[in-house]
């Protein structure tokens, strides 16, 4: 089973915010895109990072060929309990992640608007 | 009618491509902007109103630009001043400009817009319903207020242009959303507002919107349709993945930014490229919201720390480190209520084991295999600097010599300094997520204006 780094390019996270931490997976191209998509869940995503899915929001963004995840985070940025200041390793967490496992389909939206 | 800004790098003190300023300088831009702060470096740094970059590289940087506005005779202005924007590094960066201003000889009118709010405008906000929570929510009441060292509020762009209004050379501001330092020229001059803040999202991290990030200095031309970025580092490079992409940057959603007064959807933005190194960009839409908000950030005094760490090299105890960092953990927290007599809520105790899984904790998904050496990074927070260290002494003992079991012979791990343990002074929480209601957008951001 191919692991989501061997799919994609770059793998980044960062905060958004001190409460926020967003991961934006960069796919080379269309194919890949579409595998990444489709092997890729929000509840297997919400298990992996540590939140309850109502946390955690999908951004599939075909114009980019990115998927992009922003979660809130577990522990506010540089409190007691926080141990990555900058959240930047949840990328590495989701390096791993093998594609095919995933077993729950997802819904593809193109572009998101505020509610 | 067209608004030039050069923008030199992300922050001041990240340092910028002396040639690439050269360049942007002989574009004879009609502004110079650069912010000078963030959240991003932790709640530390707004908690003490220090900056977290050097400053004798900001000064370094900062002759730079003073020399270059001068050259020109536009403005130059910096937000977030000494990285959190508090009143106390205004007052650093002004002291800064004063002293090159008289080093190059030049004679200028700089205006100080401070940013931090007063911890009675906030109860009688809060008492007043005009302090709203943003999501993730978190708690607040006027206790919280109470405990919070400094806040500071993020101001639009009107801030900056009432300063440009009344003839300043130098604006330093405090606490600012990155893009308004940006947009505020050319919102004044009439360009489309969708351009003028989707310009001022995609320059704000200077040259991260292109192909070499560390170049720095990027210029923005922006009109009455769109905008036009180009990077001024000869080897970098725009594309409209380049740019488009950088919406995405520290951004929890990647098509809309909430900003004071209203919101940029960049959802039908178009991107085409002119040439190999310039993007154009079309149809960014700007909402103006009602009531006017602007975010606040705030920093709590949370408790003071002592640190502790132990390098565990024996096989056998790497093996097991779980059972016997439980074990280290149970029988202090047991002694500090025994000796100390410290309630549980009085005190934390958080043991990292480096080489394990100190970064990622209970999400870890590597296992197995051999661990060499394990550093147990031992963290105390306690309710005053000197019972946090008393505790690591209590511990001390414990962290060098605790056995795995009761019948074996007592090991002593590396301490791999004098004395083991290392105090680490105030820890500093940030304590607000939220937005305070404005009657006008310049409501409670203060203006100095000097001429030196």
């Amino acid at each position: 089973m191919p692991k989501l780094a061997d799919v994609a390019h770059k793998i980044r996270s960062k905060n958004a915010g001190p409460f926020w931490i967003t991961i934006d997976i960069f796919c080379p191209d269309r194919p890949s895109f579409d595998i990444v998509c489709r092997g890729l869940s929000l509840s297997g995503m919400a298990t992996l990072l540590g939140v309850p899915q109502h946390q955690l929001y999908r951004y599939d963004i075909d114009d980019l060929n990115v998927v992009k995840f922003s979660m809130h985070r577990t522990h506010i940025q540089g409190s007691r309990y926080d141990r990555d200041m900058h959240g930047a390793q949840m990328a590495l967490l989701c390096a791993d992640i093998e594609l095919e496992g995933a077993k729950t389909a997802i819904t593809t939206t193109s572009k998101m608007r505020p509610t | 009618m067209s608004v030039r800004v050069l923008v030199p790098s992300g922050v001041l003190g990240l340092g910028f491509d002396a040639e690439a300023l050269a360049e942007g300088v002989r574009r004879k831009p009609d502004i110079i902007c650069i912010d000078g702060g963030s959240t991003d470096s932790g709640p530390f740094y707004l908690g003490t109103a220090t900056s977290k970059y050097a400053e004798s590289v900001c000064y370094s940087e900062w002759s730079q630009l003073m020399a270059a506005r001068h050259e020109l005779g536009v403005p130059l202005m910096i937000g977030s001043c000494g990285t959190c924007g508090a009143d106390a590094m205004v007052d650093w960066m002004y002291e800064m400009t004063v002293q090159i201003a008289a080093e190059q000889s030049q004679s200028v009118t700089i205006a100080r817009i401070y940013s931090e709010q007063d911890k009675s405008v906030l109860k009688t906000a809060i008492n007043e319903g005009r302090i709203a929570c943003l999501e993730p929510e978190i708690h607040l009441d006027e206790q919280h207020i109470e405990n919070i060292t400094h806040c500071v509020a993020l101001a639009g762009v009107e801030p900056f242009q009432r300063a440009i209004a009344a003839g300043a050379d130098i604006v330093l501001a405090g606490r600012a959303t990155d893009t308004a330092i940006i947009a505020a020229l050319p919102l004044m001059r009439g360009a489309d507002a969708g351009a003028c803040w989707h310009g001022a999202k995609t320059a704000e991290c200077g040259a991260f919107c292109t192909t070499h990030p560390g170049s720095g200095v990027i210029l923005l031309d922006i009109d009455e349709d769109g905008f036009t970025v180009e990077p001024m580092a000869s080897e970098a490079r725009c594309t409209p993945h380049s740019v488009s992409a950088h919406m995405l940057y520290e951004n929890a959603n990647p098509f809309i930014l909430y900003e004071p007064g209203g919101y940029l959807d960049v959802t039908e933005a178009e991107y085409s490229a002119i040439d190999d190194r310039r993007v154009r960009v079309e149809g960014s839409r700007w909402t103006p919201t009602e009531p006017y908000t602007v975010k606040l950030e705030g920093a709590v005094l949370a408790g003071y720390q002592t640190i502790m760490l132990a390098l565990i090299r024996d096989a056998r105890y790497c093996q097991n480190i779980d059972i016997w960092v439980e074990k280290l953990r149970d029988v202090s927290t047991m002694q500090i209520e025994k000796v100390m007599r410290l309630n549980r809520d009085e005190f934390s105790l958080e043991f990292r084991l480096i080489g394990k899984d100190a970064a990622l904790g209970a999400l870890e998904t590597a296992s197995g295999g051999l661990i060499r050496e394990v550093g147990v990074l031992v963290i105390i927070t306690a309710q005053s600097q000197s019972e946090a260290t008393e505790i690591s002494r209590l511990i001390n003992p414990y962290l060098l010599h605790l056995s795995l079991t009761e019948d074996e012979d007592m090991p002593t791990f590396a301490f791999p300094y004098s004395p083991a343990h290392t105090e680490r002074g105030v820890l500093y929480e940030y304590a607000l997520h939220h937005v305070l209601h404005l009657s006008s957008p310049t409501q409670g951001f203060r203006m100095q204006i000097d001429r030196v």
